[in-house]
């Protein structure tokens, strides 16, 4: 059973249609690299699997359940982390007030977050707008954990950073991958980088899925087709 | 600041006791109530950015609950006797323990209702039912109407003379510090911080699993039970209770005291109720025009020191000392 599935799933932003037929479906343990163009749907399905988006038609289940009905806090109490675009950490919050008005109980805790993020426990009473970029986007994914989500969906997690934190950041992921088996949907625009992590692929484009595979099956035609590189 | 805050709130009206000035012990009394009602108010406006223009509504309540419990015990006549008896009482903490139940529970009920809107929209649903809790007890004869109640004696706390002035404050002073740590506690904990999230960025609260809705209306509840309980001390003080305490100017003067002393400040309704107070009584015995000079220090503050006189003497990066 996969642990969150969409079937043909539209979605409309007022009288805009966004996403007119996306499937996708991750399995426990799977890292599934999300990817298109600026513009082709992936932030918005990330809202539809959020709830913070309703869908106009196809199914959206998660763990066996339909959540179409669901509002977006309750879809995260099921176990969906989200990292935003653009990080957006609780600007007024220190960084370990920032984790624990998020922490629910389970293995993710203050501790086990510095684990994976040295700096934080660096900058545990610092606010969190006083951060660089890539501290901020290391307390966002923190953040995220400390909801001990079943899955994890980085939405463009290292864009604007410098070489140095992009490279810790995966470094990270790759390492809840692999120590953790934590089921994880990341967008990026590093075929690079999410190369490394991810196992398989779905592309999007004009709101449409139009490639789903194996990430080690994609090829010159499609990365130049669908993605423009 | 803020030990030096409530050493000065102390030290005066023991400096009072001193020199024999009672009066001054009364308005140092009064600071200590307002300072309770705008602590309760605080949790709601400055943690949880609700600007409520309807928290007199729970600041008459309490005030309400004071006057209709003591004036029943006093003519010796229950409030009820069908279908279950209930008596007047003049014991202080009952008394409190009524103001804040029946406080919370009107912030219960305005709070569901205005907490699904926002911005002016918000400000406007709760300036309209403190207005309607307000038309009620003006047109409400069986306990004073208009004129109000008078209660002719003070209402009794065990072991203390609540008739002497110094006495009556202690119980304040002592309830003050009992509601800034309560305060303090709230805003330290996970409930606190997420509520300062909601404030900050709803939709990201949302996406880690709370709702911004269920949090304000815990706050929203608290904030009235804690304003409610300064209502029934404030008529307790007075020996009177009116509409007046439920009127929309009162709820203004109760954010008028954060504002002064610093909006999410832990602190900042402490200091701006005695600022209050202490212009009150200086320019208030100059001129009876004095709110004129109150707005231009209102406006001074929000102009120039937007974290009000805790964040112009302690800055900005100490927001919620």
């Amino acid at each position: 059973m996969s642990l969150i599935e969409l079937k043909n799933v539209a979605a409309f932003y007022g009288p805009s249609q966004a996403l007119f037929d996306v499937s996708l479906s991750v399995d426990e343990g799977e890292v599934l690299a999300l990817m298109g163009r600026n513009g082709m749907g992936k932030t918005t399905t990330v809202k539809v699997m959020c709830r913070m988006l309703k869908n106009s038609a196809g199914t959206v289940q998660f763990v066996g359940q339909d959540i179409g009905g669901l509002p977006s806090y309750k879809a995260a109490r099921l176990g969906i982390g989200l990292v935003p675009e653009g990080r957006r950490c609780f600007a007024n919050l220190s960084v370990f007030e920032n984790l624990i008005a998020a922490a629910r109980k389970g293995a993710w805790d203050f501790t086990a977050v510095c684990q994976l993020f040295p700096r934080l426990e660096e900058r545990r009473d610092q606010s969190a707008s006083s951060l660089s970029g890539g501290e901020q986007q290391m307390l966002a994914i923190g953040r995220a954990l400390m909801t001990n989500p079943k899955l994890l969906i980085l939405d463009e997690a290292t864009e604007g950073l410098a070489p140095v934190i992009r490279h810790e950041i995966w470094e990270a992921v790759a390492k809840l991958k692999s120590e953790t088996g934590m089921a994880i949907i990341a967008i990026d625009k590093s075929l690079k980088e999410l190369g490394q992590v991810a196992d398989r692929a779905v592309i999007l484009e004009k709101g449409r899925t139009v490639w789903t595979g194996e990430f080690g099956d994609l090829g010159p035609e499609e990365t130049d087709r669908y993605l423009g590189v | 600041m803020n030990v030096t805050a409530l050493a000065v709130l102390l030290g005066v009206p023991l400096w009072a006791l001193a020199a024999d000035e009672p009066f001054i012990i009364t308005l140092a009394t009064r600071a200590a109530i307002f300072a309770l009602a705008g602590v309760g108010l605080n949790l709601a406006l400055g943690t949880g950015g609700l600007v409520s223009l309807g928290h007199a509504a729970f600041f008459g309540i309490g005030g309400y609950a004071m006057g209709i419990l003591a004036s029943h015990a006093q003519a010796f006549a229950p409030i009820m006797e069908a279908p279950f008896l209930i008596e007047g009482t003049k014991s202080m903490p009952m008394i409190w323990l009524v103001a804040m139940l029946s406080s919370a529970l009107a912030a219960l009920a305005i709070g569901a209702l205005s907490l699904r809107t926002s911005g002016v929209y918000f400000i406007m649903i709760t300036l309209a039912f403190g207005q309607m809790i307000y038309y009620f007890a003006i047109s409400w004869p069986a306990y004073g109407g208009e004129d109000g109640l008078s209660i002719y004696v003070r209402n009794e706390f065990p072991g203390l003379n609540t008739l002497v002035p110094m006495q009556f404050f202690g119980v304040c002073f002592v309830i003050l510090c009992l509601a800034l740590l309560l305060m303090n506690a709230i805003h330290k904990s996970a409930f606190g911080l997420a509520l300062s999230a909601a404030r900050q960025n709803e939709t990201r609260v949302l996406s880690v699993g709370m709702k911004p809705y269920n949090l304000r209306l815990v706050a929203f509840v608290i904030s009235g039970a804690v304003t409610g309980l300064a209502g029934a001390l404030f008529a307790d003080l007075n020996r009177f209770v009116s509409p007046t305490m439920l009127s929309w100017q009162m709820s203004g003067e109760i954010i008028i005291f954060i504002i002064i002393g610093g909006v999410g400040r832990l602190f900042g309704p402490v200091i701006g109720a005695m600022i209050f107070i202490l212009l009150e009584h200086t320019l208030g015995g100059l001129s009876e025009f004095w709110h004129v000079y109150l707005g231009a220090l209102l406006l001074g503050i929000v102009l120039f020191a937007k974290g009000g006189v805790i964040g112009a003497l302690a800055g900005r990066e100490k927001a919620h000392d």
